[in-house]
């Protein structure tokens, strides 16, 4: 039933073949298309200038004022691509290699090497675009090691990669806008999708100024809309991060796979109290200097907490540099989800620092006195600045907090190797889609796979769609279907403005985050998650009687847009805990605690779950459907991880 | 970090769209922590808002990190606030002390028209990008990323010029709501880098009158811009971009090569 169209032959010629076996669009007939991209961060913004520049005509939406706000935006460390470069030994295979053993060999193969395989065009390509990268004294761009990788393959732009990507790819899209290739849609967020004998044939927008719910047609529907870890409420995406275009997508019958990975980054800053809105991140190349530490005792941890004694005041020998300790060939450098399964781990024995005692310490007083430290400000500078002016704690004086966050969904639509959903005519790329990280994503890898999807692989699989649409003709606006989806998205929108309980939008945004967090976070059991999905449906009764949503559709209304991504949450965060329950392996960012080594590290079970859960949508409050498509591992051989 | 819990009265510009004028009404913010961000602090009043059925307060914002550029807010006169170097969003209520009054505005400028209390529409901004903010090479067919040895110091000094977020507070500073700044700042990044120069003076030449299309004021040097840039983008863009402007206006010379 799932098929997953990989290509025929050998891995390293299964994307130059389907290259030349997809079907290509005229250059005269391209221009009779019309493509909807929604979302304008990496993915999105490249897709549609690549496709615009091809003589498609596209429109973007975004729920943004500008189409540059996307959350790509953020991005800190940097994009990973094969150049070779530094003549360290990287190739295309290595960045494959690393890639599918840091996706815990949860992801496929041929899309894991196709990724590898165009890095280094993006290099090149965002380069000439002028995004001005971190150069070396000779000229030629600099690369730095991160995330653990034993190559230095990052290219970067000091600790703003996203944005100078993001603000590349938007130029690109605003030349193609300046040519009347691209329209583009801001202030709008998606609400449905169009489908006409079951292709999506369009979209419906709602404007979120002045409230018009509108149909739009197109030949085909590119989802760019990001990840949907706002699901937990406190996360390090931005605020308006939301499941709803990729949500609604799913109850059209996009199959939504592997769910519940979600990756939990371990250098954010702490939470302070309940007032929080977000969290933020600090780049993990922190970690390739500063020394992660706690206390040895749970004594010396309370004092600490309760402000008796400072850090400075612990004895060398009565610190616990926990990671180097234990990972002594990777120390403090291990993966995202191992580091931060084990500062939960040292929280959880109660050797936690902070007023909360919900943080560990990042250290680098050590490299202050190895490289001094103008040389620590010369390359952690505005990390540390970013930390003072949120904690008003002093880096370069005392070791910095840090705890977990949420950061990445590694789950989405499922696609196959073209990027489509189970939907014809419907795509997803970047974050939005499930195909490359397995259950666990490698540092600078999110950006790579955003600008891979939309520069270099959907440009020649969407136009084989198309050429086998058989016509030329434009899609028929006057389709009973596009005004049915359009009433159905405006009563929806009339039946929250309905609501008038006691409880805020937030309160039950809150309360659905601490569930997810507590059952369905950095560690999960079965007792935990069955008490979790009792948990969510209770919730989701009461947001639907007694949430109050306030003011009228034909505004700029912020309790209107909040309910409706915390409405499509609800559901998707039973979801994600469903998938959780029955991948009873732990796997990546997944980790189910029944299933652990002796010394308490994470254990797959590749005889029994070496597949992509893909979720049928059948109905609201139904059971989902699970399809399986099974993981062929021909190249790399599946061994445990280990960092010891 | 010593936590405070401070009370504060809030002057905020309320208007319900472009349409309708706009008032200042004022708010009582109660129990706000010190350790809040001032966005949070509006999070807290827009949740007493709201249990009162009242209509919460709009403001733009997104990331919360400082990068997006979608924040705003004009506060006690300052865009982004009392702290140099910051946006709205970063700022904290360790800025503020209990008891003060604080004053919240929208940006103000003709080309930023609001179009609810605290948001204002800058999509004039995105259109003297699309005016010619970008070098014009297709998806494929470029050279190598290395082909172009680039100085490291023009590539630093680039890089500082593209760290622009686009947020409009050079034009809330400026008494002529000038966009000088920010459209300088894009001039800047290429006409510094090799890729940009093929059309410099072309490029210059279509931000600027689309800027001044927009009905931006004029620059006067006072340097307000610089001082209120959260991201620090320097005044010299601005002369680097009148010189390419004037090159290409009067002199024609639109294939020079610095």
């Amino acid at each position: 039933m799932l098929d997953s169209k990989i290509p025929e032959g050998p891995l390293a010629e299964k994307w130059s073949k389907h290259k030349f076996n997809l079907k290509l669009v005229n250059p005269a007939n391209k221009r009779k298309f019309t493509i909807i991209v929604v979302g304008t961060g990496l993915a999105g913004a490249s897709a549609a200038a690549s496709l615009a520049e091809l003589g498609y005509n596209v429109k973007t939406f975004c729920y943004q004022d500008s189409p540059r706000r996307a959350h790509s935006i953020a991005a800190q460390g940097g994009i990973n691509a094969a150049k070779n470069y530094q003549n360290d030994g990287d190739s295309v295979y290595r960045l494959f290699y690393d890639t599918i053993k840091g996706g815990d060999y949860r992801a496929r193969e041929a899309n894991v090497h196709r990724l590898a395989e165009v890095s280094v065009n993006i290099i090149d390509q965002c380069v000439a675009q002028g995004v001005p990268f971190a150069r070396e004294y000779g000229g030629l761009l600099d690369n730095r090691s991160f995330g653990g990788a034993q190559v230095s393959r990052t290219f970067y732009a000091r600790g703003q990669t996203g944005q100078q990507l993001l603000l590349g790819a938007y130029s690109a899209l605003n030349r193609q806008i300046h040519t009347g290739k691209v329209i583009s849609y801001t202030r709008h967020e998606m609400l449905d999708v169009v489908m006409i004998d079951g292709h999506a044939k369009g979209v419906v927008t709602r404007d979120l100024k002045t409230g018009e719910i509108e149909a739009h047609e197109g030949h085909a529907v590119l989802l760019c809309t990001g990840g949907y870890g706002n699901v937990f409420f406190l996360s390090t995406n931005a605020m308006g991060c939301n499941v709803t275009a990729a949500w609604r997508a799913h109850k059209r019958g996009a199959y939504f796979a592997n769910p519940c990975y979600t990756q939990i980054h371990p250098t954010c800053i702490p939470v302070t109290g309940d007032h929080q809105s977000k969290l933020t991140l600090m780049s993990e190349s922190l970690r390739n200097d500063g020394r992660v530490w706690v206390p040895k005792t749970v004594e010396l941890a309370e004092k600490l907490r309760k402000g008796q004694i400072k850090a400075s005041d612990i004895k060398e020998e009565e610190r616990d540099y926990f990671l180097e300790r234990k990972y002594p060939s990777f120390g403090n450098l291990v993966p995202r989800d191992v580091a931060s399964r084990n500062a939960k781990m040292m929280c959880d024995e109660g050797r936690g620092v902070g007023t909360t005692g919900l943080a560990v310490y990042l250290d680098f007083a050590e490299a202050i006195q190895r490289m001094g430290e103008d040389t620590v400000r010369a390359k952690y500078g505005n990390l540390f600045d970013m930390y003072y002016q949120i904690t008003d704690e002093n880096p370069y004086k005392q070791p910095m907090r840090i705890y977990p966050a949420v950061h990445y969904t590694m789950g989405g639509l499922w696609v196959d190797y073209n990027l489509m959903t189970s939907i014809p005519g419907l795509y997803a790329l970047g974050e939005c889609n499930f195909s490359d990280h397995g259950a666990n994503r490698l540092g600078a890898s999110a950006l790579m796979q955003g600008l891979a999807d939309g520069y270099f692989v959907i440009p020649y699989t969407v136009g084989d769609y198309l050429t086998n649409l058989g016509s030329f003709a434009p899609v028929d606006k006057k389709h009973p279907a596009f005004e049915a989806t359009r009433k159905e998205v405006e009563d929806k929108v009339k039946k929250l403005l309905s609501l008038k309980g006691s409880k805020t939008v937030d309160d039950i945004h809150k309360k659905l985050g601490h569930i997810m967090w507590e059952y369905c976070g950095m560690a999960r059991n079965e007792n935990g998650l069955k008490k979790a999905k009792g948990l969510i449906q209770e919730l989701r009764k009461e947001f639907w009687s007694d949430v109050t949503v306030l003011g009228d559709n034909e505004e700029l209304n912020l309790s209107l847009e909040k309910a409706g991504r915390v409405a499509d949450f609800l559901e998707l965060g039973e979801l994600m805990v469903d998938d959780a329950l029955n991948r009873s392996e732990s796997c990546g960012g997944h980790f189910r605690e029944e299933s652990a080594t002796p010394e308490g590290e994470a254990k797959r079970d590749d005889e029994h779950f070496a597949y992509v859960s893909a979720w049928q949508y059948n109905g609201d409050n139904q059971p989902e459907t699970l399809h399986k498509e099974e993981l062929v591992f021909e190249n790399v051989k599946l061994t445990q991880r280990s960092y010891k | 970090m010593s936590e405070k819990t401070m009370n504060l009265t809030l002057k905020v510009w309320r208007q319900k769209n472009e349409n309708t004028k706009g008032k200042f009404v004022t708010i009582q913010a109660k129990g706000i922590s010190s350790d809040m961000s001032f966005l949070e602090m509006l999070d807290v009043v827009n949740e007493d808002l709201t249990r009162k059925g009242e209509d919460p307060i709009y403001f733009d914002h997104d990331c919360r990190e400082g990068i997006c550029g979608m924040c705003s807010l004009h506060i006690n006169g300052q865009p982004h606030g009392p702290k140099q170097g910051t946006t709205t969003c970063q700022l904290h209520m360790r800025s503020f002390h209990d008891g003060q009054t604080i004053v919240i505005e929208p940006w103000r400028a003709a080309a930023f028209p609001v179009i609810k209390d605290l948001a204002v529409d800058r999509t004039a901004f995105d259109r003297i990008q699309q005016a010619g903010g970008y070098v014009s090479v297709n998806t494929g067919g470029v050279p190598d990323g290395n082909a172009i040895p680039i100085p490291k110091i023009k590539a630093d000094e680039a890089f500082e010029s593209a760290t622009c977020i686009g947020c409009g507070a050079c034009v809330a500073a400026c008494k002529n709501a000038s966009a000088m700044l920010f459209v300088s700042a894009k001039i800047s990044q290429y006409a510094l880098l090799p890729q940009g120069q093929a059309e410099r003076y072309d490029r210059a030449q279509a931000m600027v009158e689309q800027m001044d299309k927009e009905g931006f004021g004029a620059c006067t040097v006072t340097k307000a811009c610089e001082a209120e840039c959260p991201v620090g983008i320097k005044l010299t863009n601005i002369a680097r971009m009148n010189r390419d402007y004037l090159n290409a206006k009067f002199f024609k010379e639109k294939t020079i090569h610095s």
